[in-house]
């Protein structure tokens, strides 16, 4: 496969990644316009865990995704008192407080503003980034079906209720922020180790609203939704071409057309089962 | 030194006061938080350097570029908001994103990516007074802004749309009852937002000499940080916030150093949010649930 | 009294901000019974469910459940205690089908609740999905189990309101207003409907207006009148009740 066909599908595994870290709390109803600083998170630590102390690539990744959720969670705590835009810009402010973070500090182990390079010792290939979307949309697959995933979501639709129906409103919203910033980190270890170069500038809030907009457009309230939007947002722009420059002016044409024409997304929880296209069949398609 | 940087903060934290009125307009109301306000202040600032480059005189330019802001704002209105009225609000949210990326992109196509700058337009004079240095550009520019927070004050208190305005903040039914035109001051408060925004934006462009389809970007963000920290949907409170977080800035600087800057006013934006969500002069009550 | 009462309420003080909302409030609810919570609009009924509920606390006194005091705990845990219930303004999930309103309140019953992504304890989800079924069937939402609950009609998602608390499996049930908004045809339906939960065995406490329900099902009324028990007694009792009657109607005097 050609090394542009390579870089394109491990791009679009990489977002398809970030779009289930950003899944995670919308699903109970938090959205994170932050995501970006978790990713950043997971990139830096994994990438001095391997060029400084040599680490091998597995549990690099896996410390960078613990250690951005373990501040996930650390965020996501005080973030339960607030809601809607108000937790959104908490978020933003966030990510960009991680972003100047490592622009400032550390320096000296991450080349601060100058970027990291050289994170060669353990390149990441194709296998291993779409290996992590295996796992995790397994993963996914099976909380979606389960009375947990199904508390998720009713911890969305209405929390207070939720809470006075026995669900444990808390460990769901600050979990699954934890969680999703821990998808986030690893999503950014293997970007590290699979580009080998690093820079605070990349990890900014246009990356974390993206991730967003993959979400949003895809389908909000199935994991499928976030995977659906990054794939289609990754790959599209070769086939749109012919747009040059303008391909940002299309993005966010097609955005206000499809919060008026749409605004769930694409794919909604009702497409995705059975009786949907087959009436009188239970059970799910995907 | 100390009262020449706070002074200094003042200056830029008027541009910001004025940018956070225009958030802070829409957000108390009509609840909508219109992500691409930076944009139209860039567009301000952007079309203000065309007409002047296409041989306008300057003030002519920069009325026409505001005009022109306003009207890309009510452009806004029809998709952003109008059909999306009933929708959960992060949907008109999102759709401004959108709409900012548009923006943003059009602009870098059709002006180039480089940054430029506004014709030097006077010969800036520095006098002093006491121990503070000033420039005649910034007394000039905090005029300016102060004239049209001034104006906008007045105009919502005085006059019948002011006070629909204030109407449709209340409550949008009772102000239809009570025989206001919702539909006509929504699209007023658009167009008078925007208007504001071009009208910062011009000035920013002036006093740092900057003007490139990048510009609103960051402003936009503080423009919010400075409605949130002042108190949201309370038009005093914007322009504390946005002293605030210009003074926060430009002492950051002054003494940590360049970097120090976005850590400063994103850090004072999350601490706000986490510890008093309702901002400095805010009233608004954190969300109590009514069951 | 031999006290066996499964609710209490001691001397229950709420004020908000500066406002009084309940006012020395004490009654007790025994178990298997139908009791009626009644007054003016404004009386502070939907308060006391709330503090019940755990919404927020009592500023001062005592709310118990068997032995078991309730004021620390959070809703959650109160819940699982054995409490479940509806709204006045009907509060569904509106993402969710009818049959996963059930599915999602039967937290109660499984071990710690929550868990359950991986396919284990075949067994327990089985007994659960049964007694799911059990509860649709009864109430009549067995052919709407696979709509989303958000599309029925209103009559009906009250009584999807009413299947989501039931499967909680509660003690005790608290209903706010369910005959609220619902056309005569559909408030028969609900009489019929509370019947047979009352037949379950299970403790009710119901707020309500329309006098229809509440005579026809209630053995004990408690009226509130500004945030304070005014009455309580069966309803031949409360029917006569000087007070009661001069709260509800003394406006017009």
């Amino acid at each position: 496969m050609s090394s542009y066909f390579l870089d394109l599908f491990s791009a679009a595994g990489i977002n398809i990644l970030l779009a289930l870290s950003v899944y995670c709390p919308m699903a109970t109803g938090q959205l994170s316009i932050g995501n970006a600083g978790f990713m950043a998170i997971g990139a830096y630590v994994s990438a001095i865990l391997t060029v400084h102390l040599h680490l091998p690539l597995l549990p690099a990744l896996v410390a960078g995704g613990c250690i951005a959720g373990i501040v996930g969670l650390l965020v996501g705590f005080p973030a339960l008192r607030i809601k809607g835009i108000f937790l959104a810009m908490v978020t933003l402010a966030f990510g960009e407080i991680v972003r100047n973070f490592f622009m400032n500090f550390l320096t000296s182990l991450t080349g601060g503003a100058y970027g990291f390079r050289g994170i060669g010792n353990v390149p990441v290939s194709l296998v291993w980034i779409w290996g992590a979307v295996a796992f995790f949309l397994v993963f996914f697959f099976f909380l979606a079906r389960s009375r947990l995933g199904l508390c998720m979501i009713a911890t969305h639709d209405d929390d207070t209720v939720g809470e006075l129906m026995g669900i444990n409103v808390v460990y769901l919203k600050v979990g699954s922020f934890g969680l999703g910033a821990f998808i986030a980190g690893v999503a950014g270890g293997l970007y590290a180790h699979y580009y080998l170069y690093i820079e605070p500038e990349f990890f900014n809030v246009w990356q974390s609203i993206h991730m967003v907009l993959y979400v949003i457009m895809g389908g909000m309230l199935t994991f499928w939704g976030g995977v659906l939007g990054a794939a289609v947002f990754t790959l599209l722009p070769e086939f749109l071409r012919f747009l040059q420059d303008w391909r940002g002016a299309f993005f966010g044409a097609i955005i206000i057309g499809l919060m008026i024409a749409r605004p769930s997304g694409l794919l909604t929880r009702e497409i995705l089962r059975l009786d949907f296209w087959l009436p009188g069949r239970r059970g799910r398609l995907l | 030194m100390f009262i020449q940087q706070l002074f200094n903060g003042l200056m830029l934290g008027s541009t910001y006061a004025l940018i956070a009125i225009a958030f802070t307009l829409l957000m108390g109301i009509l609840n909508m938080l219109n992500f691409a306000i930076g944009e139209v202040f860039m567009l301000g600032a952007i079309l203000g350097l065309t007409f002047i480059k296409l041989g306008l005189p300057m003030y002519p330019a920069f009325l026409l570029a505001v005009l022109l802001a306003g009207v890309v704002s009510l452009i806004i209105e029809r998709f952003s908001f109008r059909p999306l009225r009933h929708a959960p609000p992060l949907v008109p949210l999102l759709s401004t994103i959108g709409f900012s990326i548009l923006l943003q992109n059009t602009a870098e196509n059709l002006w180039g990516s480089e940054r430029s700058q506004f014709p030097q337009w006077m010969e800036p004079v520095d006098f002093h007074a006491g121990p503070l240095l000033i420039s005649s550009t910034q007394i000039i520019i905090f005029a300016v802004a102060v004239l049209l927070m001034v104006g906008l004050d007045l105009f919502i208190q005085r006059t019948r749309t002011g006070r629909g305005m204030r109407a449709v903040a209340e409550s949008i039914e009772t102000a239809s009852i009570l025989g206001v035109d919702s539909t006509r001051i929504i699209v007023i408060t658009f167009f008078v937002t925007g208007v504001l925004a071009g009208a910062s934006g011009i000035l920013f462009g002036l006093s740092f000499s900057i003007v490139s389809p990048f510009m609103g970007i960051e402003p936009g963000i503080k423009g919010i940080a400075a409605m949130i920290v002042g108190g949201m949907g309370n038009l005093r409170g914007a322009i504390v916030g946005g002293i605030f977080i210009g003074i926060t800035e430009v002492l950051s600087v002054a003494y940590f150093g360049a970097p120090a800057k976005d850590f400063a006013v994103y850090g004072a934006l999350f601490l706000a949010l986490i510890i008093r969500p309702q901002g400095i002069l805010g009233m608004i009550q954190a969300e109590k649930e009514r069951i | 009294m031999t006290d066996k009462s499964i609710l209490t309420l001691d001397s229950v003080y709420k004020t908000f901000g500066g406002i009084e909302a309940l006012r020395d409030l004490s009654l007790s609810i025994y178990p298997g019974q139908v009791y009626g919570l009644i007054g003016p609009n404004g009386a502070g009924k939907t308060t006391v469910f709330n503090l019940i509920t755990g919404v927020y606390p009592c500023t001062q006194g005592q709310i118990k459940m068997g032995n078991r005091d309730l004021t620390r705990l959070k809703p959650h845990q109160i819940v699982r205690l054995g409490l479940a219930r509806t709204f006045q303004t009907i509060r569904l999930f509106a993402n969710l089908t009818t049959w996963e309103h059930v599915w999602v309140a039967q937290n109660r019953s499984t071990r710690s609740g929550q868990r359950g992504i991986f396919p284990f304890r075949r067994a327990q989800e089985r007994i659960l999905r049964g007694e799911a079924e059990e509860i649709l069937t009864l109430l009549g939402l067995w052919e709407v189990r696979s709509h989303k609950a958000s599309t029925l009609p209103y009559g009906t998602q009250r009584k999807v309101e009413i299947a989501r608390a039931l499967a909680i499996q509660p003690k005790i049930m608290l209903l706010d207003e369910p005959a609220a908004g619902l056309n005569p045809q559909e408030t028969e339906d609900l009489l019929k409907t509370l019947n047979k939960i009352y037949a379950l065995g299970k403790t009710i406490l119901i707020i309500e207006h329309d006098m229809r329900v509440i005579m026809g099902l209630c053995q004990h009324i408690f009226v509130l009148n500004f945030g304070q028990k005014i009455a309580e007694g069966t309803p031949d009792q409360i029917r006569r009740n000087e007070q009661v009657i001069e709260a509800y109607l003394g406006k017009e005097g």
